[in-house]
């Protein structure tokens, strides 16, 4: 380890550091000033004014839209967290270590596929003359609207975060030591109560962190509430895409914007304090 | 006792085999929109559903004659390789300055360098469209390069962190006691060393940036590449030309993604990493 600046050094170390403050931090703060700028027959002008916030923090159909986004966001943490542990389990405790490595193989798979194009095939699946309501159709039941509801909705945000959530979960329970496990069955401690007492609480780093990816990309996604929910109830994904491509309206769509970012963030610290907690012992 | 363990043998069967009905489905949900792009790209419906419709190429033919689409293509390509060396280069030098280096702020430059992933595509969308914008750079294939860079860095730089971190932290200054300068050590020590993971983030950052939308929906105006293309086919009428785009990308992102994978498994790894790998 060396301390002195060289020439050699910086040559490797600044032009990350370059492009991430000109492309990354600079936008990002950009974004800030924008949404104290105001907007005057359909021009964007310089200015330090509150009135985007005021605005849009005064207009209902923005409440709205973040209590929507974030029960979505959050229903979908939870349940992509449920529905993905007893796989990640599965995989993780009762497959040969040859069988693991093709599971994960094929679970990073979907990160290479269009998310677009998934989210288009579950149309073929869920609309009204789709697969599953023919495949109802045979045993005499519906047709059952199942496109634009909210139910497409998470199914999508199931595509999107399903794989990430398992690897995540898979990647900390792995890493349990089995004796603790094999002490549990021991001393007579059930299947079950195994599970939720000594494999659930020596994973929680993984699980919480796999639950926050699952929050913050389901928190920003339009794909699905757009093109599965129908656009509605409104989410603050749309709201932005919306107040952005129609008309002059960035600095609203700023202020949109940095709301999500401050959601966020307080989301991630509690998320990651919750899965520390009492760690330091 | 041994009748208590003989049950619980049982009950773990019933278990077991509950568990290995659910992997199967959960796989069966994760891929049931991936076969089902590739099977209705080749299915003539329309209106995709079953019962399948004939064997068709034509959303494939409908594709091929869109020039729209080949010039989708070309743009996706063309900003694909660049960002896939420009990444790669850059996270590089990232992977290779936490290696060695300790300084102040090296938090904050690990925060920078790791950080632009988990924030939302929609706000970084906006935020690049904004300042791009401003200083008169959106609208181009240079705006999608710029901000593709961005995301696909910090992949790059992780994949060659991890293979900088097996190896031997001697090699570095062994060459150097044997009068190696700096440049000739990471010329002919570290760049070797490296090369399979350098190859697997090019591979890998070319594909995030060819299946990437959003961004490059905010910034690309009219230079729109094929995944911007596909957006605009499902916000227009539905059709299954999304399947045959879609099989395409997926062949060719896989291939990448497979190329990258045997390239990381190692197979030209020196020796000492593969002790490395047993530990």
């Amino acid at each position: 380890m060396q301390r002195h600046v060289s020439l050699y050094g910086l040559t490797f170390s600044l032009p990350l550091l370059i492009w991430q403050l000109l492309f990354f931090v600079f936008p990002l703060a950009f974004l800030v000033a924008l949404s104290f700028w105001t907007v005057k027959n359909f021009a964007m002008r310089p200015d330090f004014d509150t009135v985007n916030w005021v605005t849009m923090f005064s207009r209902p159909v923005f409440w709205q839209a973040y209590g929507t986004t974030f029960a979505l966001a959050g229903g979908a943490a939870l349940l992509t967290s449920v529905l993905a542990f007893p796989c990640s389990y599965a995989i993780a405790f009762k497959l040969s270590d040859t069988a693991r490595r093709w599971a994960v193989f094929l679970m990073v798979i979907p990160f290479f596929t269009s998310y677009l194009v998934r989210v288009y095939s579950w149309q073929i699946f869920l609309s009204d003359n789709g697969i599953f309501n023919v495949m109802l159709g045979w045993i005499g039941l519906g047709p059952f609207g199942m496109l634009n509801t909210v139910g497409a909705t998470m199914v999508g945000y199931l595509t999107l975060s399903f794989p990430l959530v398992v690897l995540l979960q898979l990647f900390s329970l792995v890493f349990i030591d089995r004796t603790l496990i094999e002490a549990a069955h021991n001393m007579r401690c059930g299947r079950l109560r195994t599970v939720f007492e000594v494999v659930i609480p020596s994973a929680r780093v993984g699980l919480t962190i796999a639950a926050l990816f699952c929050f913050i990309l389901t928190f920003g996604d339009f794909v699905s509430p757009v093109y599965l929910g129908g656009g509605d109830p409104t989410t603050l994904s749309i709201l932005i895409t919306d107040t952005t491509k129609s008309g002059q309206q960035w600095p609203r769509a700023a202020v949109i914007a940095l709301t999500m970012i401050a959601t966020l963030l307080v989301v991630a610290f509690l998320a990651v304090r919750f899965a520390y907690k009492g760690r330091s012992k | 006792m041994s009748q208590i363990s003989g049950q619980e043998l049982n009950r773990n069967r019933v278990v077991d085999w509950a568990l290995m009905v659910y992997i199967v489905l959960a796989y069966a949900f994760v891929f049931a929109p991936i076969a089902a792009s590739f099977v209705f790209s080749f299915n003539s419906d329309r209106f995709p559903s079953i019962p399948l419709g004939d064997f068709s190429l034509e959303w494939y033919r409908a594709v091929a004659a869109d020039p729209l689409v080949w010039q989708g293509l070309t743009n996706t390509l063309v900003i694909g390789v660049v960002v896939g060396v420009v990444s790669t280069a850059l996270g590089f030098g990232a992977a290779y300055t936490d290696y060695r280096y300790k300084f102040m702020g090296k938090q904050v430059y690990l925060a920078l360098a790791l950080l632009p992933p988990t924030i939302p595509v929609i706000i970084l969308g906006l935020a690049m469209l904004a300042y791009l914008s401003r200083i008169d750079l959106s609208g181009r294939a240079i705006s999608v390069i710029i901000s593709h860079v961005v995301v696909c860095a910090p992949f790059a730089m992780a994949i060659i962190r991890l293979r900088l971190s097996q190896m031997d932290p001697a090699l570095e200054p062994a060459a150097w006691n044997l009068g190696a300068s700096e440049w000739a050590t990471m010329r002919h020590v570290i760049i070797p060393f490296t090369k399979p993971a350098i190859f697997g983030a090019l591979f890998i950052t070319m594909a995030v940036s060819f299946d990437e939308f959003a961004v490059a929906w905010f910034v690309s105006g009219l230079n729109e590449t094929l995944p911007v293309k596909v957006l605009g086919f499902l916000q227009g009428q539905v059709s299954p030309r999304i399947n045959a785009i879609g099989t395409f990308v997926f062949v060719t992102s896989m291939t990448l993604v497979i190329l990258a994978q045997i390239l990381l498994s190692g197979r030209t790894a020196a020796p000492r990493s593969s002790t490395v790998d047993k530990e």
